[in-house]
């Protein structure tokens, strides 16, 4: 074939995947492993005792300079001027209409230092727009730090006890959303975060991302799990566990067609804030009596799997609009899906059908998220 | 990856073991492999009939959904009633566990079917190994 092909990109832990026989998939232009050992095992060891991800093909941005507040808040819609330093929060960065360049999770590194953790699918498209919104800002400088780290998360009940024997630092005082640097595996200055797309406790740990050390380190946070089960999970498993916790991915729930409002994201744009790209395109929706369609949770009441780009429809027929994720969840043992519909439908119990290859379908619209873990108390 | 070399193959695949005019069929072990957890398999009805190359019905993982082709023109004798609770068998034993019955108008239909050897080859091809 005379065709140029662009060859996948590989995190440092691809030959580590590969060895291990993980199915192996094009993900935004990633050779990543979707399935490590089964998805429904992958999901339920997250769930009930821990999993590690592989998640080293996220884009890491830092801004640094006396500057890096004020750019991080006119790029991002959560207030960042809240956070202290060793804090994070959930935010997204939005074009002037409203829409979704992508969301993001903002660091405080120090008071001259974020780092915006975003998504890998659209890293290069979020540097763009970075550079091109706050590059002109003074007193702020722009890093891509991508590819300089192997990002792993270890998520699920077990997860803390899991990583605590690989470092000195305790990790009982790193609060959720918060982060620190300490020694893990012998590598000093390593970041631990804990925070997670799984809707787990869990931690995020960034490493040197050279070949050897990145492997090193996998083998020592299976090692340190495997008394709890701990399970090598892929993108498969990552895509449940966030579905089951209602959580949103770019390009499903969120995108450039869908404003903050419709999403229901609306608690992290921080509209009493002065000035942010989007901001005044929020608040017009506001002003003109909020969003025509909203995310909503389907449950299948009959047998059937409504997936993404799968039409909804009122029981009367009328088409409501389309399921952007949906799969059986393993933990619940239902099938489920998240879909746009109309606000005037979007009402809990409200008996709807999916089309599924020709045929109707009964669902249900259900509060979101779908799985909530209990919260330990204190 | 197992094919029993008394099976023919689909590039669809499926499998499909014959014994007199009656076929029994079912997906490849590569088929199931590929799809990963089997949660839901849809099925045709005892007395439908099935038309070789066309789709008869689906089988879905927690991630995909595939159609199943048949591999002959019959008429469905019987399905395995233990698929609807039990369609994670399939990743178990996709060589034992079948789908549907068929009986075939024309035995020298699967003549025409890739032998075991030939579908190894075939999915080698495939995944590029």
């Amino acid at each position: 074939m005379s065709e140029l092909q662009i060859p996948l990109r590989k995190t440092a832990l691809n030959a580590v995947h590969r060895a291990a026989k993980s199915k192996m998939v094009d993900f935004g232009g990633w050779d990543m492993p979707v399935d490590c050992c089964g998805l429904i095992a992958e999901h339920m060891a997250v769930r009930t005792a821990v999993g590690v991800f592989d998640v080293s093909h996220m884009g890491d941005i830092q801004l640094r300079g006396p500057g890096s507040l004020a750019a991080v808040q006119q790029l991002c819609m959560n207030d960042a001027s809240k956070l202290a330093v060793g804090q994070a929060h959930y935010s997204a960065m939005l074009y002037p209409n409203g829409t979704f360049v992508d969301d993001v999770i903002v660091h405080k590194l120090s008071d001259n230092d974020y780092l915006i953790v975003i998504n890998a699918g659209t890293r290069e498209k979020d540097v763009e727009w970075v550079r091109k919104t706050i590059g002109h800002m003074p007193g702020v400088h722009v890093n891509d730090f991508s590819d300089y780290y192997t990002q792993l998360a270890i998520q699920g009940p077990r997860a803390a006890e899991t990583l605590q024997k690989l470092t000195s630092t305790d990790l009982s005082t790193i609060k959720n959303y918060w982060f620190t640097w300490g020694q893990v595996c012998g590598l000093h200055n390593v970041m631990i975060a804990r925070t997670g797309y799984t809707g787990e406790d869990g931690f995020e740990i960034y490493i040197p991302s050279d070949e050897p050390t990145s492997a090193r380190v996998w083998g020592e946070v299976l090692a340190a799990g495997a008394e709890f089960g701990i399970l090598a999970c892929g993108l498969g498993a990552r895509n449940t566990l966030r579905l089951e916790a209602g959580m949103a991915l770019y390009g499903h729930e969120i995108s450039d067609t869908i404003n903050v409002l419709e999403a229901g994201l609306g608690r992290y744009a921080k509209l009493d804030k002065p000035e942010f790209v989007g901001r005044e395109a929020l608040l017009k929706v506001q002003a003109e009596g909020g969003p025509g369609r909203k995310l909503v949770g389907l449950e299948m009441t009959e047998r059937g799997i409504g997936r993404d780009g799968y039409t909804v429809f009122s029981v009367e027929g009328k088409r409501l609009g389309e399921i952007t994720s949906g799969s059986p969840s393993p933990f619940l043992k239902k099938n489920i899906a998240m879909a746009y519909v109309p606000v005037d439908y979007a009402v809990i119990d409200t008996e709807v059908a999916v089309e599924i290859r020709g045929q109707m379908v009964k669902a249900k619209f259900v509060p979101l998220p779908f799985y909530k873990r209990a919260k330990k108390s204190a | 990856m197992a094919y029993p070399a008394d099976y023919r193959y689909t590039k669809e695949h499926e499998w499909i073991k014959l014994d007199g005019n009656i076929g029994t069929v079912g997906i490849t072990d590569y088929a199931q492999n590929s799809l990963g957890d089997i949660v839901f398999v849809d099925l045709p009805k005892v007395g439908d009939t099935v038309e070789a190359s066309k789709s008869f019905g689906s089988v879905e993982s927690v991630k995909a959904v595939s159609d199943l082709f048949a591999p002959v023109t019959g008429k469905v004798t019987a399905i395995n009633e233990e698929l609807k609770d039990a369609p994670e068998k399939i990743n178990t034993d996709a060589n034992t566990t079948w789908l549907l019955k068929v009986e075939l108008a024309d035995a020298k239909q699967v003549d025409g079917l890739l032998s075991a050897a030939d579908y190894e080859k075939f999915t080698s091809e495939e995944t590029g190994h």
